[in-house]
């Protein structure tokens, strides 16, 4: 079994303004890029999983030249709110870390 | 455009961050022609535009404007800032105004500076709503006069054409509202003739400063130089050093789509580009497209909301941490019921909130069985409600429960460790963004007032 941690030498989230949250998914080298790079895993049924999100509302791109995978979705309460436990969504990656592969 | 590139210092990731005057100086040796940088970013929150607040302290903000309008002054080349104030809301603006006038008082320099406000008129926003002018971004939807109404504050991020009418205009200071923060960089070469793929991509890679960097910790600021067939970034730090890797990576950061950044009357398309190495700490970036689109500027307005008090315990008792979801939920319940008896209130008026730091705060999320029980934590109390008073009687009502709060009645009951006293902190309102919107316009200077500070006159203090 392999979760996305044991892939990636490097995973970090972050607010892509103040309605979405953006993840970078450093792989170890074009290999697992090419083998997990188009991860099912990695789909929009994932992000509601672990997020709540709206499957409609995350988006997807592959970058070769850098070996990354680039994953969003819109928050689901506005930044700032009252139930924010997050301001910058700067820990949100850390539930993507387990997220298995194969 | 002039013979040779347009070189540009962006000394910094933001105003106020810690520009190093020995980079600045170094910058204006290698024939830097403008500096420019941003001030602030919507990524702190709604509370800077909504109270037209600076996120930065007002000392670090004059040391860093000193360094730049000293230099400035003495290299006869101009200062651009961009998003005063953190927010770029009018009173962010005039906040910084205030700060520029000093230091040019101190220094004894006379530049002309120019303010680009930003905030939008509701009136006006309303009358481009009507005429389907106003457009949603996901995930909102259409906009409506009412929530136009609750803003407290809305600002239109401006494209770099005010800029380049400032600084034709002879501005030698020019501090902006809301702007982009590629623009900000963008417009000094933009107005020049550099191509608009390379200037946009220059702006883009170097609006956080040295974080293009491989080193960055080493040095605050970055270089760059902008040509007719792309641009060479290099950090301003000479023990620092610029990768094509580090330099490519910053279209990441902060954004949703890696190949396409929508900007004011375009799209920044960086699929083709090609990042080449110069010497060992410099990149050349080429293959940048920038692509017209009809010219839009986002919107943004921020809200303040419900109130909220605080209160704070530290928890080391073995035995409540060792039964801690079954702790929170049943002290959750006793604090309900304690704020309606004590406060008629309604579940409706008012909502607490317990946030275990040390456990589960972050996600909120239960952790799996068998998770081992921490060290100790601490426990965040959150009362929100329609006023500051009620929210503060909440957090009364409930300080005798939630500090003593027993985990079993067999024992005498426990005291949890408060931080403060008193141990309620009254922290005022919910600050949040309301827009997610554009708004189309025929003339980029349409939604911008721009006022030049004439300080031989003594105005503008």
């Amino acid at each position: 079994m392999t979760t996305l941690k044991d892939v990636c030498h490097h995973v970090r989230s972050k607010n892509a303004g103040p309605y979405w949250v953006t993840f970078d998914l450093f792989f170890d080298g074009p290999e697992n890029f090419a083998r997990y790079s188009q991860s099912p895993a990695l789909g929009p049924d994932t992000f509601h999983r672990l997020f709540g999100a709206d499957p409609a509302l995350v988006k997807r791109f592959a970058v070769p030249s850098l070996n990354v995978v680039k994953l969003s979705y819109a928050r689901t309460s506005p930044q700032g709110g009252e139930v924010e436990r997050d301001m910058h969504s700067g820990q949100q990656y850390v539930r993507l870390l387990g997220v298995e592969l194969d | 455009m002039p013979s040779g590139p347009i070189k540009i210092i962006v000394p910094c990731g933001s105003l106020g961050a810690g520009v190093v005057e020995e980079e600045v100086r170094r910058g204006v040796s290698l024939g830097a022609q403008a500096i420019a940088t941003d001030a602030g970013s919507t990524d702190s929150g709604a509370a800077y535009l909504a109270l037209g607040m600076s996120k930065n302290n007002r000392g670090s903000v004059k040391r860093d404007l000193t360094i730049l309008m000293a230099a400035g002054a003495e290299a006869g080349i101009p200062v651009i800032v961009g998003t005063s104030g953190q927010a770029g809301g009018d009173l962010n603006v005039d906040w910084t105004r205030d700060i520029a006038v000093e230091i040019a008082r101190e220094l004894g320099i006379t530049p002309r500076i120019a303010l680009l406000y930003s905030e939008q008129d509701k009136a006006t926003l309303k009358a481009k709503n009507a005429a389907g002018k106003i457009k949603p971004l996901a995930p909102l939807g259409p906009l409506d006069d009412a929530t136009i109404d609750g803003c407290d504050h809305i600002v239109a991020a401006l494209g770099p054409e005010p800029y380049i009418a400032a600084l034709q205009a002879g501005a030698d200071v020019i501090l902006g509202g809301r702007t982009t923060d590629t623009a900000v960089i963008a417009c000094f070469a933009l107005m020049h003739g550099a191509p608009a793929g390379a200037a946009w991509h220059a702006g883009k890679v170097s609006e956080c400063g040295s974080q293009c960097t491989v080193y960055r910790d080493r040095g605050a600021g970055v270089l760059l130089s902008i040509g007719q067939d792309g641009f060479e970034i290099e950090p301003l730090s000479p023990d620092n050093r610029c990768s094509p890797f580090s330099v490519s990576a910053h279209m990441l950061y902060e954004n949703s789509d890696p190949f396409r950044l929508t900007e004011p009357g375009g799209v920044l398309d960086v699929t083709d580009t090609v990042y080449t190495p110069v010497d060992d700490r410099t990149v050349k970036v080429t293959g940048s497209v920038w692509d017209p689109q009809p010219y839009t500027l986002k919107l943004e307005g921020a809200a303040g909301g419900r109130y909220q008090t605080l209160m704070l315990i530290g928890i080391q008792d073995p035995d409540v941490l060792g039964r801690l979801d079954e702790f929170h939920d049943k002290m959750l319940a006793a604090l309900y019921e304690r704020a309606r008896k004590s406060t008629g209130l309604t579940d409706a008026d008012f909502h607490i909130s317990l946030r275990m730091y040390g456990w589960n705060a972050v996600s909120g999320d239960k952790p799996p069985p068998g998770t081992p029980a921490p060290r100790e934590i601490g426990m965040l109390f959150i009362a929100t409600a329609d006023t500051q008073e009620q929210a503060s009687q909440i957090a009364k009502a409930c300080n005798a429960y939630f500090f003593h709060w027993p985990i079993s009645l067999d024992k005498e009951l426990p005291s949890y460790g408060f931080a403060f006293t008193p141990a309620d902190v009254d922290r005022g309102q919910v600050y949040e963004f309301k827009l997610n919107h554009v708004v189309e316009i025929d003339d980029p200077t349409e939604l911008v007032r721009t006022v030049f500070v004439d300080l031989n006159e003594g105005k503008g203090a």
